[in-house]
Parts: structure tokens; C-alpha cells; sequence
């Protein structure tokens, strides 16, 4: 396949693809790797990494094994990065397709709307929305994929605006289908290869803003996440750095990783940009 | 003749591997004498323009000169190190190229530009360089110098921009100057007027000029000498007269019969019902404008009344911004008309709401301009083809049916439904737009400059087959061009427009043998190569078939 070809040709992409893949093995794992959950106090506290066979990334503040803490963490990283791009994609792309498609009042007021969350600064709203309802896992979730949807509706709008001037959608009016069936059958189509590519962004920005959330304490008590662990480390960063220090490398591979592969996306989908690289 | 100033020896140019063919340019020899005018003629992908880019050394990456020799002025300009090319280029060798607009930097008004080509090569002061851009400006015919150069390139027509552009070039006054299609993107009395200070700054400057073109008309009119490419060879090469007289090779003789000429068909007696009647319409465009000003308004139809008799062709013809491409748009009702009517079997097209319109849709078909955005690249070919049918109500099995039927009969073959449009040619995706308009069952197709993307023997092809459907299944075409000897060739009738306004409308005899409006005289003169064509007609009707 072409597209294969296109993607690995960039070798980031492929080690991103691995990383990632790495990292998505290791959640749906953990249950297995570390059958006792994250909780568990299972030594004394602040235990060196590389030091006691069994814990190889040390202790926390309470006994509990951080390597556990850290696979059990992938789940949530994972799960609330690709739920939330999924329900921003679901709010963003059809407002913009239809802002984009009929143009005039739908777009004016498609648009002022999506302002009004563009003009919040993402962060603040993510916390007062986590603040407002419970801070649970679903809530998390939700409040990422409002602030995180504007963009997405931006770009579908511009990407709908451009093809539905090309001539093969006047053919289609000409053939006298529906507006509703060019729009999903000739328009979306040709407008999904950067959708993908800013979809696979997004994760990573949804798993940084979920840190985030969880480092202020405003993450699901209940459940165990990298953001949570850094936060609940920063007091003792000086006396014991590796309890912040290995979550925050476990969130930088996995956005990197997601990073490396939207560029290769990017590059595949759009062979004709990458041509003056070498 | 010895006084060459540029020789090209065995000149190869690398493709990259992966490519179509291993060389862009093989084992191509030629002289460029001072003072003429050497056309370089192919279709797309002959190597023409890869020669020119070589010789300036703007090869494209991965694209490398593989072997031969450029002798200008003692040194082979090939290997010359990138400094010696930059002092080169501009100051010895001079180019323009197709498409004015993306050449001119935007954002720069046009005396800037020409200033900046002397300041690159670091010559005069600010206010010679000032002075020496006006003279620019008047030499290539510029109207209203002063004004001019303090445009910016949005501000001028396309032939205008191909003026500044051409000024470029002189600035610096070169030997050689290579033009590259530099009329292509142009109407036909701009092309004309182009072609008119190329021929009068050669003679005053006594340059040598390298014209890359692919039509013959434009030969006929400017070339001393011609050479002609095919696949990365030369093909033929000799002077013009011998050349588009008594052309040697089979290549270049079909092209030149690819070439539609000035012959007039016998106007077919049409005295079937109207298929299109076109009724007093308007369409007015108007561009900003707000509560407290008003906008401009352009009248791009302007009270335009046609008809079309059942089984005709009308060509209609125009510069570009004649309204044209809008009248056509306004009889599919892809544009709505401000007033007036258009009636297509009885059913007053501009008149219906778009629940009833969608129903009507079938009626008229088109056939548009860009084989590459006129299917939509992510269905297969059956897709595009029966997607109408099947919204019309009719069974898929049937329209499937169907619309394999009518890829074979467009001369495609019926697996070709199954393939998606990036596997074809411009002429075979040209062929798929013509079968889907037909899968509808108009009464009317409207051919929106439907051949004009493509090369001239592509082009014939294309113009034979629709003749062929025309005379098999009695089609009734509206058929929009600005290439009069298109028109000529496969029309019963022509209207020519000017402004929104229909000029002249008459069988394609009377229109080109007694243009009753000075407007179609003009256009007719300024086709390129209209005396050569209309020779060439005589002889070839005189001459048994």
C-alpha cells in the first residue's frame, strides 16, 4: 500500500507508531502486569528506583510502587486523550461542515458561537467546567472536548468552503442530489486526510490538558494518572525527584509520540508538501 | 548561418528514478541565432520548458543535467558555479513565463520590481533606477506609465502583468530572452498585442528569443525557426515557412492536422423544435457595497436572448470576463438568474424552486473545464457515473448498466468503471465527464470551455468524439470557448459576446467569412495565425480528401 509506503518513509512517524503502540499495550496490560491496582501500599516510602528488586522505579510518599502507578495511569492518559478527541470531533466537524456548506446566517451564527469559546482561554474554562460539575473520569472527559472543539470546526469550515467550489460537487448539484448527500458524500470525504491529522494532535493536547487538570487536583480522586502522581510528588521534588520526574517522562513520550505521528500523517496525506525536504 | 550565440550540444536532463521515462531531454541539439526568433514546440511533457530551465539552471529538484553542453559566449553555462549563473541570469539571459500573476510578486508595486532587478545586480542609483523603470514601462507599450508603476500587480489585466513582466526581463538588456508560453494564460487580442512587441522589441534590439509554445497558430505568426519536441527528442527542425508547409515528420504533421483550423462546415438545415430557449435574461453581480455606499455592480449577462434548435451546436465565444462562463452557469442553474427565462423543454429553468429544480436538474448537463477537478477523486468512475441516475429514480442495476455502456461508448471501455480518476489521462477523465453528463439523458449538454486544458492532439480526439455522439444520438450542445478555431470546427452556429452582451450570433460561415460587428473582425484578426489557418483551409478543401 502507497500510503504505508508515504508513512514509514518518515522515520519519526515509525518510531512514534511504536512508542505508541508500546504505551497502548502497557494499559490494556496493566490489570495483568499489576493485578493489585496503583493503590496498593506495598513497601516502605521513598524507595530509590534501580534499588530493590521487584520496585524498579522506587516508592512513593505512601509505599505505593510508581511503576504500577504508571501503567495503571496509561489507561487514563489514553482513554480521556482519545474519548475527548472523538466527542470534539463529533461537535466540531459538523457544525463547521455546515457552516462551511451553506454559508450566509448559518455561518455568521455557527461561527459567533464558536468564538464565544474561542475567545475563553482553554485552560480556565476546562477547570471551571471540572469545578462546576464533579470531578470525575466522564466530566474530565467532557469539559476537554468543549474547549478543545473550535479549532476542529475552523478548519473543517475552511476545508468545506474550498471543495465545495470544485467542479465535481457542481456535478453533483447538477446530477440533483440532495444538499445533505454532497455535503456527506462529496464534500466530507475529500476533507478527512487533515482531520486525521488534527485529530492525532489533538490527543496529545487532550492528555497535557488532562495532566494538567489532575496536577491542580482537579483529576478523579478515585482513579490513579500521571498528572495526578506529578502533583502529589511536587512537595518532595527535591527530596525524592523520581516520583515526578518518571510520570512526566511517561506524558512526554506519549505526546511526542503522537506528535511524530501526525507529522507522518501529515506527510503521507500530502505527498506533493514534502518534496523540497530531503 | 554562423552568428549563433547560444549552441546546445547533446543536452540530457535527468528525470529522478521512479519517473515515466529516464530522460526529460535527450541528446537534444540546437543554435539560437542573434536576432531570431526560434519557437520551441510541444505538447505537455515534451521536455520544452525542462530545456529553458536548464539553460537558467532552475531544474527542480532531483532533476539533474546529465550530460551536454550550453556554449553562450565562450562558456558552458551548465557548469557554471551558482554565483556566475546569478550574474547570468537577468543580466544576460532574460525569461518570462505563463502565468503573470504568480511570477509578480504581489506585494510589490511594478516599478519597485523592475528597480530591484538593477539593484540584484547592483547597477545605478536609486533615481536612475527609478528613471529606467519608467522607460521600461513605456518601451513594452504600458499605458500610463506615471500610473503603472506605482500599481501593484492585482491592479493590472493579465496582458498588462505580462507587460511588466516582459519589462522585467528587458531591464537589464539581454542577448537571449526565453518565453516561456508566455501567451497561453492570455485572451486571443491580448495574445496578439504580446505577440506584436515580442516581434518589435527583437527587431529594435536585435535579441534572440527562445518561444516555447505549444500552438502552431503562434508559430505561424512569430517563428523564424521552429523546433519541434516530442518525449525529450527533437523531432523536426527547420525553418518556420518549411516547416509548417512541408512538415517532414508524422509527428509533426499530426499535430499540425490536430490543429482545428479556419474550415467551415456546411451548415446543417436545422428546423427541429428549440431544445434551449433563452429569454431576456440578466445577471447582475454586485461586490461590496454596504448600508451607506453602493457597491460596483458588473452586468455579466446583459439581456441575452438564444436559441438552440434540437441536434445543434452553438459555440459561443468570448474573452474572458465576457459574462460567457456565466451565461452558461445561469442555464444549468448553477447560477440564478436576476430575470428573464430559460426554457428547456418547456420548463422555465430560472423559475424554479429548489425542490422542483432538483427533479428538473437532468435536463441540461455540463461538461466542465478542469479534467483533474471535475470528478471527485475519492469514487470510482461507476460512482460518479450513476450517482445522478440513481437519485432520478432509476434502478441501480440499470443506471450501473448504463453507465458502462457509455463508458465504452466514449471510448473508455467498460472496466473502466471500476478504476478511480487519478489512473487516467486529462483526455480519458475528459472522456468520463462527457459520459456522466450523458448518463442524465439531457436535452441540452453545455461544454464550459470543455477542451481548452487540453493539448492539441488530446484535444482533436475529444472534439471528434463529441462530433461523433452529436451526429449518433442528435445531441443538442451549447458549446462555450474562447478558441474561435474550436468553435469553428465543431458549431452550426456562433454567438459571440462582448460585455454581457450577445454581438453577433450566425452560422459559423457568415460569422468567420462576413463578421457583420467590428468587434468579431478584431477577434478574428488577432487569432494567431489566421492567415496561415485560412491558407492552409483553402488548400486542404481544394485537395481531395
Amino acid at each position: 500500500m502507497t500510503f504505508w509506503k508515504r508513512f514509514s518513509s518518515n522515520r519519526g512517524a515509525v518510531i512514534g507508531l511504536i512508542l505508541l503502540i508500546a504505551v497502548i499495550l502497557i494499559a490494556l496490560l496493566a490489570p495483568v502486569i499489576y493485578p493489585g491496582g496503583p493503590w496498593k501500599m506495598v513497601q516502605r516510602p521513598f524507595l530509590v528506583p534501580f534499588t530493590t528488586d521487584g520496585f524498579p522505579l522506587g516508592t512513593d510518599t505512601l509505599g505505593r510502587d510508581v511503576t504500577a502507578g504508571l501503567v495503571h495511569g496509561a489507561r487514563v492518559s489514553l482513554l480521556v486523550g482519545l474519548v475527548s478527541t472523538l466527542m470534539a470531533l463529533l461537535i466540531g466537524v459538523p457544525l463547521g461542515a455546515l457552516a462551511g456548506f451553506y454559508g450566509g446566517y448559518v455561518d455568521e451564527g455557527a461561527m459567533r458561537f464558536t468564538e464565544f469559546f474561542q475567545t475563553i482561554p482553554n485552560f480556565a474554562l476546562a477547570i471551571v467546567l471540572v469545578a462546576i460539575l464533579q470531578p470525575t473520569l466522564g466530566s474530565i472527559t467532557l469539559a476537554i472536548a468543549i474547549v478543545s472543539w473550535p479549532p476542529v470546526a475552523r478548519l473543517v469550515r475552511a476545508e468545506v468552503m474550498s471543495l465545495k467550489r470544485r467542479e465535481f460537487v457542481e456535478a453533483a448539484h447538477l446530477a440533483g442530489l440532495s444538499n445533505m448527500r454532497i455535503l456527506v458524500s462529496e464534500v466530507l470525504p475529500n476533507a478527512v486526510s487533515p482531520i486525521i491529522v488534527m485529530a492525532s494532535l489533538m490527543v496529545a493536547t487532550a492528555i497535557l490538558l488532562e495532566s494538567s487538570l489532575s496536577f491542580l487536583g482537579l483529576g478523579d480522586p478515585n482513579i490513579m494518572s500521571w498528572g495526578y502522581m506529578i502533583g502529589a510528588a511536587r512537595t518532595v521534588i527535591r527530596s525524592a525527584w523520581w516520583l515526578s520526574f518518571f510520570p512526566g517522562v511517561a506524558i512526554l513520550i506519549t505526546v511526542l509520540a503522537l506528535n511524530l505521528i501526525g507529522e507522518g500523517l501529515n506527510d503521507a496525506f500530502n505527498p506533493h508538501l514534502r518534496k523540497g525536504r530531503t | 548561418m554562423s552568428n549563433a550565440i547560444l549552441s546546445i550540444h547533446d543536452l540530457t536532463i535527468d528525470l529522478p528514478r521512479g519517473a515515466d521515462r529516464p530522460h526529460a531531454v535527450e541528446d537534444v541539439s540546437f543554435d539560437l541565432n542573434t536576432g531570431e526568433i526560434l519557437c520551441v514546440v510541444g505538447e505537455s511533457g515534451s521536455g520544452k520548458s525542462m530545456t529553458a530551465n536548464a539553460l537558467m539552471g532552475l531544474l527542480p529538484d532531483g532533476v539533474t543535467v546529465g550530460k551536454g553542453r550550453a556554449m553562450f559566449d565562450g562558456a558552458d553555462v551548465l557548469t557554471l558555479s551558482e554565483v556566475k549563473k546569478q550574474a547570468m541570469r537577468g543580466a544576460r539571459i532574460g525569461m518570462i513565463f505563463q502565468e503573470p500573476m504568480t511570477a509578480l510578486n504581489p506585494l510589490m508595486r511594478i516599478g519597485e520590481q523592475i528597480a530591484e532587478v538593477f539593484e540584484a545586480h547592483k547597477l545605478h542609483t536609486r533615481a536612475e533606477r527609478r528613471a529606467r523603470a519608467l522607460a521600461l514601462v513605456k518601451e513594452v507599450g504600458l499605458p500610463d506609465p506615471e500610473k503603472i508603476v506605482r500599481a501593484y500587480p492585482f491592479q493590472l489585466s493579465g496582458g498588462q502583468r505580462q507587460r511588466a513582466m516582459i519589462a522585467m526581463a528587458l531591464a537589464l538588456e539581454p542577448e537571449i530572452l526565453i518565453a516561456d508560453e508566455p501567451t497561453t494564460a492570455l485572451d486571443v487580442t491580448t495574445q496578439a498585442q504580446i505577440l506584436r512587441l515580442i516581434l518589435a522589441l527583437r527587431d529594435d534590439r536585435g535579441m534572440a528569443v527562445m518561444f516555447i509554445t505549444h500552438d502552431f497558430g503562434v508559430v505561424a505568426e512569430i517563428a523564424d525557426r521552429v523546433i519541434v519536441m516530442r518525449h525529450g527528442l527533437i523531432v523536426e527542425a527547420g525553418m518556420a515557412q518549411q516547416v509548417l508547409e512541408s512538415p517532414q515528420h508524422d509527428y509533426t504533421r499530426a499535430l499540425l492536422d490536430a490543429i482545428p483550423t479556419g474550415k467551415v462546415p456546411e451548415l446543417a438545415a436545422v428546423h427541429a423544435p428549440p431544445a434551449l430557449e433563452i429569454r431576456n435574461l440578466n445577471k447582475i453581480y454586485r461586490t461590496g457595497g454596504g448600508l451607506f455606499r453602493t457597491g460596483r455592480e458588473v452586468r455579466a449577462v446583459n439581456d441575452v436572448t438564444l436559441t438552440i434548435a434540437k441536434g445543434e451546436v452553438v459555440g459561443l465565444v468570448g474573452e474572458s470576463g465576457s459574462g460567457k462562463s456565466t451565461l452558461g452557469r445561469a442555464v444549468v442553474r448553477l447560477v440564478t438568474p436576476d430575470s428573464g427565462q430559460v426554457l428547456v423543454g418547456g420548463v422555465d429553468l430560472a423559475a424554479l424552486d429548489t425542490a422542483e429544480l432538483r427533479k428538473q436538474r437532468h435536463r441540461v448537463q455540463m461538461v466542465f473545464q478542469d479534467p483533474y477537478a471535475s470528478l471527485n477523486p475519492r469514487h470510482r468512475v461507476l460512482r460518479s457515473l450513476s450517482d445522478g441516475p440513481i437519485a432520478k429514480g432509476v434502478p441501480k442495476a440499470q443506471a450501473n448498466a448504463r453507465a458502462r455502456e457509455l463508458l465504452d461508448i466514449v471510448g473508455l471501455g467498460a472496466d473502466a468503471a471500476t478504476r478511480f480518476p487519478h489512473e487516467f489521462s486529462g483526455g480519458q477523465r475528459q472522456r468520463i465527464g462527457i459520459a456522466r453528463a450523458l448518463a442524465m439523458d439531457p436535452e441540452l449538454i453545455i461544454a464550459d470551455e470543455a477542451v481548452s486544458a487540453l493539448d492539441v492532439s488530446i484535444q482533436a480526439q475529444v472534439l471528434e468524439l463529441l462530433a461523433e455522439l452529436r451526429r449518433k444520438m442528435g445531441l443538442s450542445i451549447l458549446f462555450i470557448t474562447h478558441d474561435l478555431r474550436v468553435a469553428a470546427q465543431v458549431c452550426d452556429r456562433i454567438a459571440v459576446m462582448q460585455h454581457g452582451r450577445l454581438v453577433e450570433v450566425g452560422a459559423v460561415r457568415d460569422v468567420f467569412h462576413s463578421p457583420k460587428e467590428t468587434y468579431t473582425r478584431e477577434l478574428l484578426a488577432a487569432v494567431p495565425g489566421a492567415k496561415w489557418a485560412v491558407d492552409t483551409a483553402v488548400t486542404k478543401q481544394g485537395a481531395p480528401a
